[in-house]
C-alpha cells in the first residue's frame, strides 16, 4: 500500500492547495514541497526494495469488468520503473524548490503548484501503470497537465495558443496510440502488461491485413501495427519528427515546467514508452527500424535549428527534440539500457540548462533574446559555472555523466548492423553540432561585451537561493549519474518470466574505445568551433550567415515545417469548421430552431385575425363546425 | 283529420318561421312570429298537451313578444338594408345542416307507430304534469323560479340608466 | 298517426332557419328573435316525443324551456337597451370593441 503513497502525496497536494489555493496564496509551496519531498523518500525506499528483490506487482482496485473486458488499476514496479520514480520525484522536487524564488510574487503563483502537483501524480502514475489503458489515461493526463502550465498566464494568446497546440498535436499522435491499446486487446484479449507479453511469442506470425475493408490484401504482422500504432504516440509525446512543432512553443509556460515536463519527464514518457514494451519492440524489427530511423532523424533536424535561433529557451528546447531522438534511435537499435541511461543523464543536466535559463530571465527581468545579453560571466558566476558543467555534459565532454550515456548509445548503433552504423554517423555529427549550439548560447550569453537593455545593466544580481541550490544540486548529479553503473543495474528487467527478453547488458571492446575517441573529439570540435565564431571573431557569425543565405533562412524558420503545416492541416481544417459554422449550423440548424419560433409567431399573426369581434362570425364558426362534425360522423 | 291539421299546422309554422327570418322590418318578423306561436299552441293541443299550449300562449305569445315590440319601439329601430355578406354561406350550412338531420331521421328508425292504443289519460295533462312538477321534479322547479327572480333583477339592473357610469358617454370607437 | 318522424322534420326546419336567421341578420333583435325560433323547434320536438313515447317528462321539459327563455330574453333586450344607450345602433357588425 505503500506505494500508492508516492503517487498519491501530490495528488493530495493538488486537492489542497486546489480547493483552497484562494486562502493559501504565497503558503501554497508548503504543502507541495514536503508532499514531493515525501514521494521522493518513499520512491527511494522503493528503489532499495527493487534493487534487492524482485519486481513488484499489485493490484490496488478493479476497476472496469465487462465481459471480457477486465481492468484494473495495479502497479507494476521493476527497475526501470524504479529508475523512472527517483528522476520524477528529484527533478520535480528541484523544481518546486526552484519554483519557490521563479515565481515569487506572481498571481497564479497557487495555481501553478496546484497543477504541478497534478503532473507529479500523473506521471508517477504513468511509470508505474501495470495495464495499457491506465497507462493511457496517464498519458492523457501528463497532456492535460502540459497544457494547463504552458497556458499558466492565460492572459498572454501565444500562451493559449502555445497550449492548444501542444495539446492537439499529442492528440494527434495520441489517437495512433488509441488504436494501439485497442488492437492489443483484439489480439490479446487483455490489456495486463505481463499477460500481453507472456502471449507476445505466440502471436509472433500473426499478420493484419490491412486492404481489408478494399477487398485488398496487404498483410503486415499484428505485432507490428501494434508496436507502431503505439509509436505514434511516442512521437507526439516526445516531440519526434514530424510531430516536434509543439515543443517550442511550448516554452511559452514558466522556465521550471519547461524543465520539469519538456525535458526530463513528460516528453521522456515516449522513450519510456518503448523501452518499457521491449519484448514486444523486439519481436517486431520492422517497427525497431522505423524508431531508430525517426529518432536519428529527429536528432540532426533540431540540432540544425538550434543552430540559429536567438531565444536561449528555444535553442535548449530544440537541444531537448535531438537528444530525445537520440534517445528513442538508441531503443530502435534494441539498445535500450543506453536509451534509458540517456534519459536519466539527460533529465539532469537539461532540467539545469532549463533552470539557468530560467535565472538568466529573472535576472535580467524577463529578457529571453541572447541578441540583448553578454557579459553575464562575473554578474551570475553561479549560473554561469552550472551552466558551463550543463553543458559539458550535453555535448559529451570526458567524464561527465553525458559522455558516458552519449557514448553507449553510439557504442551500441554502431555494433548493431549497418542501419546502426549510418545512424552513429548521424549521431556523430549531431554531437558536433549539439556542443557548437551549447556553447554557442554559452558565450553570447555570458561573454563579450554587454549588450543588455542599459536600464537593467548593472542591477543584474543572482537570483536567490531557493533557485541556486538546485542549480548547483543537478550540476552535480549531471556528473554523478555517469558514474553509477545505471546500464547494469538495469539488465535485469525481464517483464515476464519466460518472457521475450527486455534489456541487453552494455557493450565494451575496441569499438567501445573508438568511438568514445570519436565522441568526445566531435564534443571538443564544436565547442572548440562556438568559441572562435562567437568569442574571437564577432563578426564572423553575420558574415556566415550572408554567405550561406538559404541554409541559414533554413534552420532559422525551423525548415518551415510549422508554415507547412499550417497550410496543408490548420487551414484547411479552420476553413472546414467555418464552413460548416456557416453553412450547417447558422443556415441550417439556426435556421431551422429560430424557423420554428418565427413560424409560430406566423402562426399567432394569421390566427389573431379571426378574432374579428363580430358575433355573427363567431356563430358562423360554430355553426359550420356542428355541421362538419354531424357530416363526418354520418359519413363514417 | 289528424293528418290535415298536422298538414295545416305544420306547413304554417314553417312558412312563418322562415317569413320571420326574411322580413326587413322588424315589426313585420314580429307579427310572423305571433302567428306561429299560435300554430304551434294548436300543434301542442293536438299531440295532447294542453297545458302548454295554454302556456305557450301566455308566456311567448302574450309575455316574451309583447316585450320584443316594447324594445323594438323604444328603440325605433330603422328598416335592415340588407342581410349580413355571409349570407350564402349562412343559407348553404342551413340546407346543409337539414339535409343531414333528414338523412339521420329518415335512417334511424324513430318509432313510427305506438303498439299499445292511446287510451285516455288517467288524469287531465294539467294535473299531470303538476303531479311531475311537484314529486319528482320539484328541485329543478325551485331552480326554475330562481332562475326568473334573477332574470328580473337582472333585468332591471342593466336597463337602469347610468349603468356604464354615472357620466359615461357614448362607446368608443373601436380601431 | 302521423309518424314522430315528420315532428322531427317540421322541428328541424324551424331549427335549422333560426340558426339561419342568427347567422344572417344584421339587427341584433332580429338575431335574438331568431334565437326564440330555436327554442320553440326544441319545444315542438319535445313534445312530439313526449306523446310518442307516453313519457310526461318531456312536457315537463317544454314548461323548464319555457322559463329560462322567458329569462334569457328579459336579459337579452335589457343587455340591448344598455348597448343602444352606449352607441345608438342595433348593428350588430358595429359592436366589435372585443375585436384583435
Amino acid at each position: 500500500m505503500k506505494y500508492a503513497l508516492i503517487p498519491l502525496l501530490p495528488f493530495a497536494a493538488f486537492i489542497v492547495i486546489g480547493l483552497f489555493g484562494h486562502w493559501i496564496r504565497e503558503r501554497a509551496h508548503w504543502i507541495a514541497v514536503p508532499a514531493v519531498a515525501g514521494s521522493f523518500l518513499l520512491s527511494l525506499f522503493t528503489f532499495a526494495e527493487i534493487a534487492n528483490g524482485p519486481p513488484i506487482h499489485v493490484t490496488l482496485y478493479s476497476w472496469i469488468t465487462s465481459g471480457a473486458f477486465d481492468v484494473s488499476i495495479g502497479f507494476y514496479i521493476d527497475r526501470l520503473t524504479a529508475v523512472m520514480l527517483l528522476l520524477v520525484t528529484i527533478v520535480s522536487g528541484l523544481v518546486h524548490v526552484y519554483t519557490i524564488g521563479y515565481m515569487h510574487g506572481e498571481p497564479g503563483y497557487a495555481r501553478f503548484f496546484a497543477y504541478v502537483a497534478l503532473f507529479t501524480f500523473s506521471m508517477l502514475m504513468l511509470v508505474m501503470a501495470d495495464n495499457f489503458l491506465q497507462l493511457y489515461v496517464f498519458w492523457e493526463a501528463v497532456g492535460l497537465c502540459s497544457y494547463l502550465l504552458i497556458g499558466h498566464w492565460y492572459d498572454r494568446k501565444s500562451a493559449c495558443d502555445a497550449a492548444t497546440k501542444a495539446f492537439v498535436v499529442n492528440r494527434v499522435g495520441d489517437f495512433g496510440f488509441g488504436l494501439g491499446v485497442m488492437l492489443i486487446f483484439v489480439t490479446f484479449g487483455s490489456l495486463q502488461y505481463d499477460q500481453v507479453f507472456a502471449r507476445a511469442i505466440l502471436v509472433d506470425s500473426q499478420t493484419i491485413n490491412l486492404l481489408k475493408p478494399l477487398g485488398g490484401e496487404w498483410l503486415i504482422g499484428t505485432l507490428t501495427v501494434i508496436c507502431l500504432l503505439l509509436f505514434a504516440g511516442a512521437v507526439g509525446k516526445s516531440a519526434q519528427v514530424p510531430l516536434h512543432v509543439w515543443l517550442p512553443d511550448a516554452m511559452e509556460g514558466p522556465t521550471p515546467i519547461s524543465a520539469l515536463i519538456h525535458a526530463a519527464t513528460m516528453v521522456t514518457a515516449g522513450v519510456f514508452l518503448v523501452a518499457r514494451l521491449a519484448p514486444l519492440y523486439n519481436l517486431a524489427p520492422a517497427a525497431m527500424d522505423v524508431v531508430a530511423v525517426t529518432g536519428g532523424l529527429t536528432a540532426i533536424f533540431a540540432a540544425t535549428i538550434a543552430l540559429t535561433q536567438n531565444d536561449i529557451k528555444r535553442v535548449v528546447a530544440y537541444s531537448t527534440v535531438s537528444q530525445l531522438g537520440y534517445m528513442m534511435m538508441a531503443c530502435g537499435l534494441g539498445a535500450y539500457t543506453a536509451g534509458i541511461y540517456h534519459l536519466l543523464t539527460h533529465g539532469a543536466f537539461k532540467a539545469l540548462l532549463f533552470l539557468c535559463c530560467g535565472s538568466i530571465i529573472i535576472a535580467l527581468h524577463h529578457e529571453q533574446d541572447m541578441r540583448r545579453m553578454g557579459g553575464l560571466k562575473d554578474k551570475l558566476p553561479i549560473t554561469y559555472w552550472t551552466m558551463v558543467v550543463g553543458s559539458l555534459a550535453l555535448s559529451g565532454f570526458p567524464f561527465t555523466a553525458g559522455f558516458f550515456s552519449k557514448d553507449e548509445i553510439l557504442v551500441e548503433a554502431w555494433s548493431s548492423g549497418p542501419l546502426g552504423q549510418v545512424l552513429s554517423v548521424v549521431g556523430l555529427l549531431t554531437a558536433f553540432l549539439t556542443a557548437f549550439y551549447s556553447f554557442r548560447l554559452l558565450f553570447v550569453a555570458f561573454h563579450g561585451e554587454s549588450r543588455v537593455d542599459p536600464r537593467y545593466r548593472e542591477h543584474v544580481n543572482e537570483p536567490s537561493p531557493t533557485m541556486t541550490v538546485p542549480l548547483v544540486i543537478l550540476a552535480v548529479l549531471s556528473i554523478v549519474t555517469g558514474y553509477l553503473e545505471i546500464p547494469l543495474f538495469l539488465v535485469p528487467t525481464p517483464p515476464a518470466p519466460g518472457g521475450v527478453a527486455g534489456f541487453s547488458p552494455p557493450l565494451g571492446g575496441d569499438v567501445g574505445t573508438w568511438t568514445m575517441l570519436v565522441a568526445s573529439l566531435m564534443g571538443i570540435a564544436g565547442i572548440v568551433a562556438a568559441y572562435i565564431i562567437y568569442v574571437r571573431s564577432p563578426m564572423l557569425p553575420q558574415r556566415l550567415a550572408e554567405k550561406w543565405k538559404q541554409a541559414y533562412a533554413l534552420s532559422f524558420n525551423k525548415w518551415y515545417v510549422d508554415e507547412l503545416y499550417d497550410r496543408t492541416i490548420v487551414k484547411p481544417t479552420v476553413d472546414l469548421a467555418n464552413g460548416l459554422w456557416r453553412k450547417v449550423d447558422v443556415a441550417v440548424i439556426d435556421a431551422l430552431v429560430n424557423g420554428v419560433g418565427s413560424a409560430t409567431m406566423l402562426w399567432g399573426r394569421t390566427m389573431r385575425l379571426i378574432q374579428s369581434g363580430e358575433v355573427q362570425h363567431y356563430a358562423l364558426a360554430m355553426a359550420l363546425g356542428a355541421v362538419v362534425i354531424l357530416g363526418v360522423y354520418l359519413l363514417f | 283529420m289528424a293528418t290535415l291539421s298536422f298538414l295545416y299546422l305544420g306547413t304554417v309554422i314553417a312558412l312563418t318561421a322562415i317569413l320571420v327570418v326574411a322580413f326587413r322590418k322588424p315589426v313585420y318578423s314580429v307579427m310572423a312570429l305571433l302567428v306561429m306561436f299560435f300554430h304551434i299552441a294548436g300543434l301542442f293541443v293536438t299531440l295532447h298537451a294542453e297545458f302548454l299550449a295554454a302556456v305557450q300562449l301566455i308566456v311567448y305569445a302574450g309575455a316574451i313578444l309583447v316585450l320584443y315590440l316594447f324594445v323594438v319601439m323604444l328603440l325605433n329601430v330603422k328598416e335592415d338594408d340588407s342581410y349580413q355578406r355571409q349570407v350564402k354561406l349562412g343559407l348553404g350550412l342551413g340546407l346543409l345542416a337539414l339535409t343531414q338531420v333528414v338523412y339521420i331521421v329518415s335512417t334511424a328508425g324513430a318509432p313510427e307507430e305506438l303498439v299499445r292504443e292511446k287510451t285516455a289519460p288517467v288524469a287531465g295533462n294539467t294535473e299531470t304534469i303538476g303531479h311531475a312538477l311537484y314529486t319528482t321534479y320539484l328541485f329543478p322547479f325551485e331552480v326554475a323560479s330562481l332562475i326568473l327572480l334573477v332574470a328580473m333583477i337582472g333585468a332591471i339592473l342593466l336597463a337602469k340608466k347610468g349603468i356604464m357610469g354615472p357620466d359615461a358617454g357614448p362607446l368608443k370607437e373601436s380601431k | 298517426m302521423i309518424p314522430l318522424s315528420y315532428y322531427m322534420i317540421l322541428s328541424a326546419i324551424v331549427f335549422v332557419t333560426g340558426v339561419v336567421g342568427v347567422l344572417i341578420r344584421r339587427n341584433i333583435i332580429m338575431i335574438l328573435l331568431s334565437i326564440e325560433l330555436m327554442l320553440n323547434a326544441t319545444n315542438i320536438n319535445f313534445v312530439a316525443f313526449s306523446y310518442y313515447l307516453d313519457n310526461i317528462a318531456g312536457q315537463v321539459f317544454v314548461f323548464f324551456a319555457l322559463t329560462v327563455a322567458a329569462a334569457e330574453v328579459a336579459v337579452g333586450l335589457a343587455i340591448i337597451i344598455a348597448l343602444h344607450r352606449g352607441k345608438a345602433t342595433v348593428n350588430v357588425a358595429e359592436l366589435n370593441l372585443m375585436k384583435w
